[in-house]
């Protein structure tokens, strides 16, 4: 039972790409490429996590207590505004794939000439 | 090849893949035995140095601030880019088309939107303005910093948007002082580290006193920090949304626009 | 031993992956989506990580399916115009 959180990173992993791979819709595509990433998150937090640990804030917590890792939460938190941002350059290029192809599909990507 | 051939080649190699991966993530401590030293070592030494007490703060801004610098790059490339693309998009647009000019012919076809809604949004701007201030500057301190504040500067301003008209959120917030505002807090970012260089003799030294824990201005320039990363934060997304809320709202000669 | 609140909270993540994943129309997606960007934050928050759970729910939340939701309304102008 210990292991669940790894092997929910590793399922997310598995689930998100399986998405990305059988899918007809590129905003669909996008959407699970969000899923892969947060397989990411999972597995870099349960890492870092310390039995019976509390949250690495030593503002109310006298010092010496057990914590959990901070250098994962640093590495995760930037990961997640930095990542959304790539999903929006992401959804950016699939509105000019549409515009060019006239498709969503990804199929038919490089068929059509607009 | 085809898409059936593609798939009958896929499932055995992503079978292969998590098996693989699972075989690995075997190999790591039991969940809850965290072994490295790295973590240890700062959650007892970070608030005695630097003085603030969010350790993930400081470790962002301060002992892995260079990591920190890679991913504002990172942010700014994504945001140009998606800038690029989008004006690139709007202008071609623009030009087979015969419509009117942006800001009259969106003030005329937009309704009103409800009293309720007007009135509930006009309430929360003020209070979400101020919870976004307080979160960038309480970084040091407690949980928050520039990057959660940012975003939800950036919620203040789609409130704006929903409780309001989308002419009402371009003139509280132009694209050219987006545009400055994280451009901004980029270079703000990197050149704080440069004044390491140029004060302290490394890049990205903390070259400003610590102070005293559980205040504002502890944490040498962790602070500075936080509000450069939270201009440029907010400067993105807002750029972001409001260059996605132009390719929708774009009117055409002949038909409407449906939001 | 894990504690029960971070196994249903893993358990549930698992399910909404999973779900954001078979949910092929876009714009259903986008309302899982942002269920999803909730759960995943209520996991980092029993992981004891609140700077993440802050960072995860204002950006899965709101940020990515607001843009999800602008991107299929530009789609669906464009088709519409172009029949």
């Amino acid at each position: 039972m210990s292991f669940l959180p790894y092997a929910v990173a590793a399922w997310l992993f598995g689930v998100g790409l399986y998405g990305v791979v059988t899918s007809r819709n590129l905003i669909h595509l996008v959407v699970c490429l969000t899923v892969v990433q947060s397989s990411t998150y999972v597995l870099l937090l349960a890492i870092g996590y310390v039995g019976a640990g509390k949250a690495p804030i030593f503002a109310d917590i006298p010092q010496g207590t057990t914590v959990v890792d901070p250098v994962v939460q640093a590495l995760t938190l930037t990961d997640v505004v930095v990542e959304a941002a790539v999903v929006a350059l992401l959804l950016a290029l699939v509105m000019q794939a549409h515009k060019r192809f006239g498709t969503l599909d990804p199929d038919e990507l490089g068929v059509m000439r607009a | 090849m085809s898409r059936r051939a593609r798939l009958w080649m896929f499932a055995p190699a992503l079978a292969g893949m998590v098996a693989l991966l699972i075989w690995g993530l075997t190999g790591l401590p039991d969940f809850g035995h965290y072994r490295g030293p790295y973590g240890k070592v700062l959650a007892k030494v970070a608030v005695p140095e630097r003085k603030a007490t969010n350790v993930v703060a400081s470790t962002t801004f301060d002992y892995r601030g260079f990591d920190t610098l890679g991913e504002e790059m990172i942010l700014f490339s994504a945001a140009l880019g998606l800038v690029v693309l989008l004006r690139e998009l709007r202008g071609e647009e623009e030009e087979d088309e015969e419509a009117d000019d942006d800001e009259e012919g969106i003030e005329g076809r937009e309704e009103r939107t409800s009293d309720a809604l007007r009135i509930f949004g006009l309430g929360l701007v003020g209070p979400t303005v101020v919870l976004g201030i307080y979160i960038v500057s309480h970084g040091a301190l407690t949980p928050g910093g520039g990057f959660q504040g940012g975003l939800v500067l950036v919620t203040a301003l789609l409130v704006v948007y929903l409780a309001g008209r989308y002419a009402a959120m371009r003139r509280v917030s132009p694209i050219p002082m987006l545009e400055v505002g994280e451009a901004g807090g980029a270079t703000a970012f990197a050149l704080i580290g440069l004044g390491g260089l140029v004060i302290a003799g490394i890049y990205m030294k903390n070259f400003i006193d610590p102070g005293t824990p559980k205040t504002l201005l502890s944490g040498g320039v962790i602070p500075l920090l936080n509000i450069s990363v939270g201009l440029e934060v907010a400067g993105a997304f807002a750029l972001a949304f409001t260059e996605f809320l132009d390719q929708t709202l774009l009117l055409r000669g002949s038909g409407g626009d449906e939001s | 031993m894990i504690e029960a609140v971070k196994i249903a909270a893993l358990l549930v993540v698992a399910a909404g992956g999973t779900a954001v994943v078979l949910v092929r129309d876009p714009l259903r997606q986008a309302v899982v989506l942002s269920f999803y960007g909730l759960v995943l934050g209520v996991l980092f928050f029993a992981f004891q990580a609140p700077d993440v759970s802050l960072s995860q729910i204002t950006v899965g939340s709101v940020g990515v399916p607001l843009m999800l939701l602008l991107t299929i309304a530009k789609v669906r102008k464009r088709e519409r115009e172009r029949e």
